[in-house]
């Protein structure tokens, strides 16, 4: 008998355990959601998939007469504009600093400490202090992201520059590198595919983020929308969002994946990782 | 005639540690010069101290009678064990990266007539280097020997007026050593290079060397280990003959070494 750690499973058997605990528990959404409406038709915790999709037609396919415009397109763009500038701002000064901080040893010692001690701040808790400067508008929540997000990935960029053998950086200089050319030849290439796996490790916090800030205050996003409806126990709005955000976070993961992959191929092993 | 390379009483010393004591030698224009030693005897402080990757606490370093700059330039090339090759970049990216820097210090990027000179020259070397096949390549996907064999090629390249290697063999199988040691008395008899090679491997020294300095510390004291430094004990210029038989004190040292 074979140990069971040795055991691995192939192709469509793979794909199928996968797929299996995920069919399990919507199967148990399902009775769970049948038994309820059995003792009350009337049952909002649980609404069943013919509730939600209708539901859903409102929200995704008619217009808001208010706003004239069809609500879940709105709450879309809203917040992934928010999150887009958020975390580009974000990424692009994690490139200048964690390049900085890497490299050179005036920018670590005297750049590091600040980094690191606004890294252990708890963002939400400086929320307010944002709403007071910022106002209530778009640049409280975009900075409330980006407060959240940089100082990590400042902090690992910077650790993964520093971490580049030093015989690389003397080899660049007997070459005829400058500080730039080091920076730019050398250290930059080697940083984007760490930049990018970092930022696919925010967007995790980033949406969290983000949620937060529009769920306090906003008049339009998905986590507003999330909040507005919870007044009225409306579940079969907030389960289909919660899908789609998933789904908007997975398309984006992936796609950082396959640009890291694409335009980075000498740091992904042949046949990609695992 | 001005040596390539000079060390005037140099010491390397921190706090009460003395790394290098009393260190004066002067290396010939065209000479293979190795340095053996013990482990932990100073060799690569040596390479570190003419790369300008250290500065002496005493005495003067001139490179062609010249002090040498505070910090590594393109007058000395260098191989390393390992990790001296970039592994962002494709194997002739990497040979063609010396006149980039040279030619294009803003963008690092060359466009036409520069451009094809560069990669002509950069397919020259790497042709006698042997990667002819694998140009395109990166790093990763070579052998040790042959990104061995392109972080030589890409040192090379600039034409630096002495190439410091450090331990350039060491990591590598038996026969793909040998491979490497006909390739660089090869090139060192072509291009006319001026050579310093630090290595553990004491018969590697004197197959490749016009000139083994083998060094240790001179004194010891046993109740203060740090208290003396290495300087260069032993000094043979080779001529062929001589390259058969290694010194009886040589021997003895690379027994130390080994064990």
């Amino acid at each position: 008998m074979r140990r069971l750690l040795n055991a691995r499973p192939r192709g469509g058997g793979r794909l199928l355990l996968g797929l299996l605990p995920i069919a399990i528990l919507v199967l148990l959404y399902l009775v769970a959601s049948e038994a309820r409406h059995a003792e009350n038709p009337r049952d909002k915790i649980l609404p069943t998939p013919a509730a939600m999709a209708q539901s859903m037609e409102i929200m995704a396919l008619q217009k808001d007469p208010r706003t004239g415009e069809i609500p879940l397109v709105a709450d879309t763009r809203a917040s992934l504009t928010r999150l887009g500038i958020a975390v580009g701002a974000a990424a692009a000064t994690t490139l200048v600093l964690g390049l900085s901080i890497g490299l050179l040893p005036y920018a670590r010692a005297g750049l590091g400490p600040l980094v690191a001690t606004i890294s252990v701040i708890p963002p939400i808790a400086v929320l307010p202090i944002l709403f007071i400067v910022f106002g209530l508008g778009e640049t409280a929540k975009i900075v409330l992201i980006f407060v959240g997000i940089t100082p990590f990935m400042v902090r690992d960029l910077a650790s993964h520059v520093a971490a580049i053998p030093e015989e690389q950086i003397v080899k660049a200089q007997t070459l005829g590198a400058s500080t730039w050319l080091v920076a730019l030849q050398v250290a930059l290439p080697q940083a984007m595919p760490r930049l990018i796996d970092s930022v696919r490790f925010s967007l995790g916090p980033a949406w969290v983020f983000l949620i937060s800030a529009e769920a306090i205050a906003s008049n339009v996003g998905l986590g507003y929308r999330i909040f507005l409806v919870r007044r009225y126990l409306a579940m079969d709005i907030i389960l289909p969002y919660v899908a789609w955000i998933s789904l908007l976070a997975v398309i984006i993961d992936l796609a950082l994946l396959t640009w890291s992959r694409t335009a980075f191929r000498w740091a992904h092993a042949p046949g990609g990782r695992r | 005639m001005t040596p390539a390379l000079s060390f005037r009483n140099v010491w390397v010393e921190y706090g009460d540690h003395v790394v290098l004591e009393k260190v004066s030698l002067d290396v010939a224009p065209g000479a293979f010069v190795s340095i053996v030693g013990p482990s932990g005897a100073g060799k690569s402080t040596f390479l570190r101290l003419a790369l300008g990757q250290e500065a002496p606490s005493r005495g003067e370093i001139l490179l062609d009678g010249a002090p040498i700059p505070a910090e590594p330039g393109p007058d000395r090339g260098v191989v390393f064990q390992r990790y001296s090759v970039f592994p962002h970049m494709t194997v002739l990216q990497n040979v063609m990266f010396g006149a980039r820097c040279d030619q294009a210090p803003f963008t690092g990027l060359l466009t036409g007539a520069a451009r094809r000179q560069a990669k002509a020259e950069a397919e020259a070397i790497l042709q006698q280097v042997g990667l002819s096949a694998s140009l395109k390549a990166f790093p990763r996907a070579l052998s040790g020997g042959m990104q061995q064999r392109l972080a030589i090629a890409q040192a090379l390249i600039t034409k630096p007026r002495i190439l410091l290697l450090d331990e350039p063999f060491g990591a590598l199988d038996p026969g793909v050593r040998l491979d490497m040691h006909e390739l660089i008395t090869g090139l060192w008899r072509e291009h006319g290079l001026t050579i310093l090679m630090v290595t553990h491997d004491i018969k590697e020294a004197f197959k490749l060397g016009t000139r083994v300095i083998a060094v240790d510390k001179r004194r010891h004291d046993p109740h203060a280990p740090h208290r003396y430094g290495s300087t260069a004990v032993y000094d043979f210029p080779l001529d062929d003959k001589l390259k058969t038989a290694i010194p009886r004190e040589i021997a003895a040292l690379a027994g130390a070494a080994e064990a």
